[in-house]
This record gives structure tokens, C-alpha cells and sequence, in this order.
């Protein structure tokens, strides 16, 4: 555990030093090295761009989806604030020529790749927003017939 | 045999009775916990005052239909590699025929959401589960895919995923190397919804299923219940499944 504290403490040092591009949360930028993080497709709210703040997230968004993750599965707690949905909703784009998982260029493997963490989340979970008749039904409000 | 099973299931209702006890215990004197399902918010967890189930009228269900099956794999994108051992199938049409009489019925035969499930009971991980809700699932987080709930699950319901998969869908995540059946469609239940082969059969106007509370009196699917005489699949082994079948 402390091992991992470590390490994303480090990863999130170097994500600092090497793109002050992206402190602001919404741009997106490619540097010297080649280090390409994605645009988001929207700001969560008024105040901030991703549902804590950013330095929050980069050390700790595992922390989060694997809360919701048990709330979800165990308990049907549908939330959206932490859901890993909602990450992929708003930070992958649904284009179909978008970068998929094995590309560096998609939002998640671009950190994971640069830090060389492997992670099989995409093994089972969706890597882009996609839309379904489901999720249009929901959106239409009929969901509460 | 039986009487080991028999002493678990008398066992198991002891347990559940004593923590209903304290769970009583722990709510305010006088109030009463009353909700209905469809009520639920999204941030308050399942509870086991709601039972989900299916009333399947096999008279009603058409020979040739498979609109339920359809509907299932075009919900959680089931696509098949053409080898039918092997593909996911998380419901499935059973035709079944008397000899003696040439009698023949079909119907559509899925997880049966047991009270006591058996895939739960063998499960070494902890990953095949039952919500407090009713419904039977599989948390692949925690899926070694052994399999052994395939073995021990008497309605043939469950598949593994024998292939790497891609273009899952977000609400339904399914990957190779663990176990998988029906899960009454759960993100659609938790959002007030029924389950897409309910939706589907009601659609084409067959209406053979019915889905609902069954610890909700006034629920459609109880009304039925209660007027209708209906059988559970394999009632001897006493798992109280949620599925129940009429005209079998």
C-alpha cells in the first residue's frame, strides 16, 4: 500500500513538472516527450473540471471507482459522481475514430502507460461512451413508466 | 442428503430471522420500513423488502417466438463466435414434449434468482452473490471463473467467457475468464425499469412474462400469483426460486 502511495505520489510529481499545460483541467497537450493527455468533453461543474479536484484525482481516482465499484455491484447505488461510466462519459470521446484502450493516445492509458501501471479495468468495461437503446430510454425520462 | 439441506435451509432462516430481529432493532421504534422499489434514489441501497420475480405463462408463450432471447442479446451484446457449446446464453427457449401424449410447450428458461442459491453456496470466492433484492449475480471483480456454480446450478443458467470480448456495453461488463447469467437486467431494474425480455414479450403482445415485486401484495405479478396456480422448475429442491412458471 505504502509501495502505491509512492508510486502515484511520484507519477503525479512528474505529471506536474512535465505538463503545466493541463493544470487546467480542460486542455489538453502534447510536450516535447510526447506525453499526451486527451481533452475532457465537459467540466463536471462551474468551479471545477473533474469531480474532486485534479491533484485528487490523478493520486487517488482509484480510491474512488473501487468505492463505488462495491456500492454499485453489491448494493444497486447507481451515483454517478464516482461511477467509472461517468469518467468514460466525460473523458473519452464517443467519435468513432476516438482512440480505444490500446492506444496511448486514450485518456486513461495515457497516464497508465507513462507510469507503466497496467490496469484490466477495459478487459470487461466499456473504453468509450457508447450509446444504446437502453441509455436513450433513460434519457428520455421514460424510465420512471 | 436431504436432511443436510433440509438443516441448512432451517439453519439459514434461523440466521436471517435473528439479524431481521436486529435489523428491527436498529430502526427507530414505531416507523416502518415501507418503501417501494420503483422509489429507490440511486444513492439508497437495495433492501430486501422488495423480492424481484417473473411469472412465465407458458400458454401464452409462442412456439416459434425467441423475441425474449433476442432482446437479452441485443441488451448486453451476447454475440455469439458461431460455436453454440460454448457461447453465452443467459436465456434460452426449452421446448419440451410428452411422449405419450405428442403434447409439446415451449418456454423461455433463464436464471432462476433463487433464495437459496446453490451457485451461491458453492462459490469459493464470494463472487456469485445474492442482492438483497432478490437478484443473483456475479461480481466479476471477485470471479476466478471456476466454475463450479455451472455445476451446481440445476437450470443450466450460467456461461463463461471462453473469448477476449470488445465493444462491451457500459451498464453490462463482461469479460473472458469469468462466470456470467442473467441478472433480471438490473441496471434497468434500478432505474424503474423491466427487464428487456419482459419488454420484448410485452411488445410482440404475447405478455407470457411478468415481472414485479413478489413481497409487493398489490404487485401485478403477485395478483397472479396469488389467482393462478404456478410451479417452481425443480420445486423439490427447495431453493424458493423467483421464476415461476404457469401452465408446466
Amino acid at each position: 500500500m505504502i509501495k502505491y502511495s509512492l508510486i502515484t505520489l511520484i507519477f503525479s510529481l512528474l505529471l506536474g513538472v512535465h505538463t503545466p499545460g493541463i493544470a487546467g483541467d480542460a486542455s489538453s497537450d502534447e510536450n516535447a516527450s510526447g506525453f499526451y493527455i486527451p481533452e475532457a468533453q465537459r467540466r463536471f461543474s462551474e468551479e471545477q473540471g473533474c469531480v474532486e479536484p485534479t491533484a485528487e484525482m490523478r493520486a487517488n481516482h482509484m480510491e474512488y471507482i473501487l468505492d463505488q465499484r462495491d456500492a454499485t455491484m453489491h448494493e444497486g447505488i447507481r451515483t454517478t459522481q464516482y461511477s467509472l461510466n461517468e469518467c468514460i462519459d466525460c473523458h473519452v470521446s464517443d467519435a468513432p475514430d476516438a482512440p480505444r484502450i490500446d492506444s496511448e493516445k486514450h485518456f486513461c492509458n495515457s497516464c497508465h502507460t507513462y507510469a507503466a501501471v497496467s490496469i484490466d479495468c477495459f478487459q470487461c468495461h466499456a473504453d468509450r461512451p457508447v450509446k444504446t437503446k437502453f441509455q436513450s430510454r433513460l434519457n428520455e425520462g421514460m424510465g420512471n413508466e | 442428503m436431504s436432511e443436510e439441506s433440509n438443516i441448512d435451509i432451517y439453519r439459514r432462516r434461523f440466521l436471517s430471522g435473528t439479524a431481521t430481529a436486529a435489523a428491527g432493532l436498529a430502526v427507530a421504534p414505531g416507523v416502518m420500513l415501507t418503501e417501494v422499489a420503483n422509489a429507490r434514489a440511486a444513492d439508497t441501497p437495495v433492501s430486501s423488502d422488495v423480492r424481484w420475480g417473473m411469472l412465465i405463462d407458458t400458454n401464452k408463450c409462442d412456439d416459434g417466438c425467441d423475441n425474449c432471447v433476442t432482446a437479452c442479446n441485443e441488451e448486453h451484446n451476447l454475440e455469439g463466435f458461431g460455436r453454440p457449446s460454448t457461447d453465452a446464453q443467459w436465456i434460452r427457449k426449452v421446448t419440451l414434449k410428452d411422449k405419450q401424449t405428442g403434447h409439446v410447450q415451449s418456454l423461455p428458461m433463464l436464471c432462476q434468482h433463487c433464495e437459496h442459491p446453490p451457485c451461491v453456496d458453492v462459490c469459493p470466492t464470494g463472487a456469485s452473490f445474492k442482492r438483497a433484492d432478490g437478484i443473483v449475480l456475479v461480481d466479476k471483480h471477485i470471479c476466478i471463473g471456476c466454475r463450479y456454480c455451472m455445476m451446481a446450478c440445476p437450470y443450466k443458467a450460467r456461461s463463461f467467457i471462453h473469448e477476449k470480448l470488445q465493444d462491451q456495453v457500459p451498464y453490462s461488463p463482461r469479460g473472458k475468464g469469468t462466470v456470467e447469467s442473467c441478472t433480471f437486467c438490473v441496471h434497468r431494474v434500478d432505474a424503474g425499469m423491466t427487464p428487456a425480455c419482459v419488454e420484448a414479450c410485452t411488445a410482440e403482445n404475447h405478455n407470457a412474462l411478468t415481472f414485479g415485486d413478489m413481497n409487493d401484495p398489490d404487485s401485478e405479478l403477485s395478483q397472479q400469483l396469488k389467482q393462478y396456480d404456478s410451479r417452481q422448475v425443480r420445486a423439490d429442491l427447495e431453493l424458493n426460486t423467483g421464476v415461476r412458471y404457469r401452465g408446466l
